[in-house]
């Protein structure tokens, strides 16, 4: 194993994920990642307002998560002296979490077990699920 | 967009003296904007009249779709590929694809036209209409094709990220760059003017007036329970509007977003399900559409009357020519202003080929067109889905109160961006348009301001004025856009992206 793929989202299971990843990491040598995924498609409706402004909102959101959600994981690895690094994107969570894998030359995915709302798992089905089922490299999903 | 058939209300002292008060002004303009050639003696039956400004907008559709070496037939795989993002970079994530770009520019032009509109012109025209309607869907994707590559080239790009663009900067700015500064200027602030116009006109006191009519129409009309109160069903309408544009309450905005798109297919399936239990009338239907396009019978000025009809209507429908849609398209996240240009071919495609072609059949196949008792317009379309079932008409109701929405949510963004150019962006003057829009929704609903709505009417396609004077100008511009980007196509150098 020579790369860890973490997808990271605002709940504790991500936390304990990170944590994990951390701890892997630093006992085996690999290198960590740390990826944030702002759910968006390009298939979704938006208002002309919404569109025009759409440039600036990317920043926002991006700037927002990288204060509360991926400073706050860093700070959990440097507890393993690891130093990851860290990247936020926009897209859909699975899918990316699979190509970025790819990207890191096959990295090892882990990831939280919770995350989204339970009614939005009943209708859509969690990452980690569609993650197990697409996914090209191991995954490990911590509870 | 037009204004096909006005409800008529009971007179109301108010509507009176605003109806007044407005008649000589809006004559005038309305006098100039449709002035209409007159061939023949008015009481004979080959007597003609003809708009010239759907002379002007189907002109420069025909020259465009020429000059463009009919990009609207080649161009349109193309344009698919794009919006299915297979030319999309990883990076542009997060930002507006071709898919949303095309998405809002449709919900701001499919709307009362593609149902009301088009009734009118097959109840003047008969079926024949529809086949010239459809020729001109075809040839105004190419000026549509032209006016959005231009917003995006020309579109300007705040420090912060945000994007404002459309007629009034590829206008100044655009022909600026072809030594036509003055001018430009001039053609701007006119489209800047008459797109304000526009937006409280047809793109909102229509929309509301018409909705509202529904509304009561449904609800079992004039004496229904909700008869006497088109006042407050705009005000409702306008609180909604409100909530929206001042509130800033995305989660509306956004619904209706997603709705449309939905009523949309629902619409023409409920057209399919028009066609398809009348099944035995098809190839009559289609045989009447095309005899009737070349050989009318009983129809006003023969074939040209036909025509003139066709024209008409998907002019009005898809408003090729006449600017909006480029602001909407502006938005979009790309490098190269012609990927856009090819994305608008399908708008006119979806509004008129599809959406209004649908409508057309509805009515010829169940032969409501025939119908003289009531006005032409929704009631006609309505008639003809009452055919289904009893309660089908209401499926109608509920998709001319969204498209009515969502146009009024369009165009109080377009006139808002036309205020924003005049005013240097000013958030108080653009607070001050939303604020005076909400109110003209309430007048639209409440009031049977027919001059009124004439006069918006032909703002809207005032707007044609100024705007196609510059697409002639920059096509040049136009061309090597388009056929620059064609090329890097064809060599690669703008490839698909791998998936």
């Amino acid at each position: 194993m020579s790369s860890l793929l973490v997808g990271i989202d605002r709940s504790a299971s991500s936390r304990r994920a990170v944590a994990f990843a951390a701890q892997l990491a630093s006992e085996s040598g690999a290198t960590l990642h740390i990826v944030h995924v702002i759910p968006w498609s390009p298939y979704s409706f938006t208002s002309p307002a919404e569109n025009d402004q759409r440039g600036v909102s990317k920043h926002q959101e991006i700037a927002t998560a990288e204060e509360q959600i991926i400073l706050p994981a860093v700070a959990v690895t440097a507890e393993f002296s690891v130093t990851p690094t860290t990247s936020v994107v926009h897209g859909s969570p699975a899918e990316l979490l699979v190509s970025i894998a790819a990207h890191l030359g096959g990295a090892h995915i882990v990831v939280g077990r919770t995350g989204d709302s339970r009614l939005k798992q009943a209708l859509f089905g969690s990452t980690p699920v569609r993650l197990i089922q697409i996914a090209k490299t191991p995954v490990t999903v911590v509870p | 967009m037009s204004a096909p058939s006005l409800t008529r209300l009971p007179a109301v002292s108010v509507d009176e003296a605003i109806s007044n008060a407005m008649t000589p002004v809006a004559d005038f303009i309305s006098g100039i904007i449709f002035y209409s050639v007159k061939i023949g003696n008015p009481e004979s039956i080959s007597y003609i009249e003809f708009p010239v400004i759907v002379v002007w907008l189907v002109a420069a559709a025909l020259f465009f779709t020429v000059y463009l070496k009919f990009q609207n037939v080649t161009g349109v795989k193309h344009a698919v590929d794009l919006v299915r993002g297979k030319y999309s970079q990883p990076s542009d994530a997060g930002e507006v694809s071709h898919f949303q770009a095309l998405a809002t520019a449709i919900s701001g032009t499919v709307g009362l036209g593609n149902i009301a509109g088009v009734a009118v012109a097959v109840s003047i025209g008969g079926p024949g209409a529809t086949f010239w309607m459809i020729m001109v869907g075809f040839l105004s994707m190419s000026t549509k094709m032209a006016e959005c590559t231009l917003g995006v080239k020309y579109r300007v790009e705040r420090p912060d990220g945000s994007v404002s663009g459309g007629p009034m900067y590829y206008l100044r700015d655009g022909l600026a760059s072809i030594g036509k500064r003055r001018l430009g200027r001039v053609l701007a602030v006119m489209f800047a003017l008459f797109c304000i116009g526009g937006a409280l006109g047809g793109g909102n006191m229509f929309q509301a007036n018409q909705a509202t009519s529904q509304i009561i129409n449904v609800t079992g009309g004039e004496d229904g329970p909700l008869g006497q109160w088109r006042f407050v069903i705009g005000l409702v309408f306008a609180l909604g509007v409100a909530v929206v544009i001042i509130g800033g309450i995305k989660s509306i905005a956004k619904v209706t977003e997603k709705v449309v798109p939905f009523m949309a297919v629902l619409y023409v399936l409920g057209c399919l399900a028009v066609i398809f239990t009348n099944f035995t009338a098809i190839p009559d239907a289609i045989g009447q559409i095309f005899t009737g396009a070349f050989n009318p019978e009983g129809i006003a000025g023969g074939v040209i009357g036909v025509l003139i009809q066709g024209f008409q209507r998907a002019a009005f429908s898809n408003e090729a020519g006449v600017g909006s849609a480029s602001i909407a398209h502006s938005a979009v996240k790309t490098n190269e202003p012609a990927t856009e240009g090819f994305v608008s071919l399908l708008e006119p495609f979806i509004d008129t080929v599809v959406i209004c072609t649908m409508t057309a059949l509805a009515i010829v196949i169940t032969g409501t067109w025939r119908d003289t008792s009531s006005a032409a317009g929704v009631e006609t379309t309505s008639a003809a889905f009452a055919t289904v079932a009893p309660w089908f008409p209401i499926l109608l109701a509920v998709a001319v109160i969204l498209f009515a929405f969502s146009t009024m949510i369009s165009w109080s963004y377009y006139g808002m961006k036309a205020t924003g150019y005049l005013f240097k962006d000013s958030p108080r003057a653009e607070l001050g348009f939303k604020i005076v829009f909400c109110f003209f929704t309430v007048i639209g609903a409440s009031l049977s301001l027919g001059p009124v709505i004439a006069f918006s009417d032909a703002m809207i396609f005032a707007m044609a004025i100024p705007n196609v004077i510059g697409l002639y100008l920059m096509a040049r511009i136009i061309k090597k856009e388009i056929f620059g980007y064609r090329a890097k196509v064809r060599s690669g150098e703008h490839a698909m992206v791998d998936q």
